[in-house]
């Protein structure tokens, strides 16, 4: 089935969005976040995917050879560095909360606010 | 909402994406089979216009060089505001006793740890540093790059001694080098404005193809992009490690 790898990265998306709306702690959300981002990559570089064609890189192959789309991989990685900051600004978050409350528990937190 | 309703809840729309998903799909192009004019067109013209071996890089730091600022601004702006929530309670200074600096001198983990510690650190620096030089030639580049080196720096975590890990305190020389890579690559790109060219314009000699001096400024970029990630990860670590490890006392005191 050829769209096989648009659909995981679909299962992908629903799986994290689950997993965001289940979550009882925090730093599990975010896990769960970076599968959702994660989804992305997946489809953007089955979007790029070309067959029997090789890697963006020029270096030691035949000129006429073929390659995958460059620009889908540009903005994977893009996608990554701004993955992990957000990872890193949400983990920060969790950490100040727990400052706060005393909870990681995403209920609990919405309790105490009263 | 009882946590049961929302399981359920939330499972029906995860479950209708799904389908509305698989549907738009279906009507994709075959997988291997799309042909994107952009990419075609990057791939022919690459290796003559701007004499570099790695499309990406190409794309990254050329041809798409405005959006490569602004992902590093994100980037740049994220790692401040994880330091400022972090750092809001930073206050404490210990007494140093002479019971406490011998502490302090002597080895933290086991000599296996810190033997393999110390090996690792210097392997991953080099890797680190041909990675960031190497990414208009091959995969890598400064985001990659600076990610192996600022594991590195992680590893003299694992290696030292408490003395060495106080290094990891938070210092100036990581916000330094966290703003001077990023003010690198905004002032790389008024260069092409003033070589007469639109900002980014790759305006330096891009040299023979394959060679490590090649591309014009695509390396520099790489560079620039280096040192704010090593800033962005040194910063990031010493916030986490001083709240966690080095905001302890020297465990010369814990006896007191």
């Amino acid at each position: 089935m050829s769209m096989y790898p648009y659909i995981v990265a679909g299962w992908m998306l629903a799986v994290g969005l689950v997993g965001i709306a289940r979550s009882r702690n925090l730093i599990h959300m975010v896990v769960c976040l970076s599968v959702v981002q994660s989804s992305t990559y997946v489809l953007l570089l089955a979007i790029g995917f070309r067959k029997h064609a090789t890697a963006p890189i020029t270096q030691g192959i035949a000129p006429w050879r073929r390659t995958v789309d460059p620009v889908v991989q540009a903005l994977t990685l893009t996608d990554v560095v701004v993955e992990a900051t957000v990872v890193a600004l949400m983990l920060a978050l969790a950490v100040d909360a727990h400052k706060r409350f005393g909870t990681l528990d995403p209920q609990r937190l919405r309790e105490l606010r009263g | 909402m009882p946590p049961r309703v929302r399981t359920l809840l939330m499972g029906l729309a995860a479950a209708s994406l799904l389908g509305l998903y698989v549907w738009g799909a279906a009507g994709l192009p075959d997988f291997g089979d799309t042909v994107s004019v952009y990419g075609t067109k990057v791939a022919s013209v690459v290796s003559a216009e701007r004499q570099t071996t790695n499309m990406v890089s190409a794309v990254v730091f050329d041809y798409r060089g405005f959006d490569t600022l602004g992902e590093e601004m994100i980037l740049f702006i994220s790692v401040v505001a994880v330091a400022l929530l972090l750092r809001d309670a930073r206050d404490e200074t210990f007494e140093v006793t002479a019971e406490a600096e011998r502490a302090e001198r002597s080895p933290r983990g086991s000599d296996a740890v810190r033997a393999l510690g110390l090996a690792v650190l210097g392997v991953t620096f080099l890797v680190g540093l041909y990675v960031v030089a190497h990414g208009q030639l091959t995969p890598g580049g400064g985001f990659q790059g600076g990610a192996v080196l600022g594991s590195a720096l992680i590893g003299i975590y694992a290696a030292g001694n408490f003395a060495t890990l106080r290094m990891l305190e938070p210092r100036g020389w990581m916000d330094a080098v966290h703003a001077a890579g990023a003010a690198g690559l905004a002032l790389l790109g008024l260069g092409g404005l003033l070589a007469g060219g639109a900002y980014f314009q790759n305006f330096l000699y891009t040299g023979t193809s394959g060679d490590l001096i090649s591309g014009g400024t695509i390396p520099i970029d790489n560079v620039a992009v280096g040192l704010e990630v090593v800033g962005a990860i040194a910063l990031l670590a010493a916030e986490v490690l001083h709240d966690g490890v080095t905001a302890a006392p020297p465990p010369g005191e814990d006896a007191a």
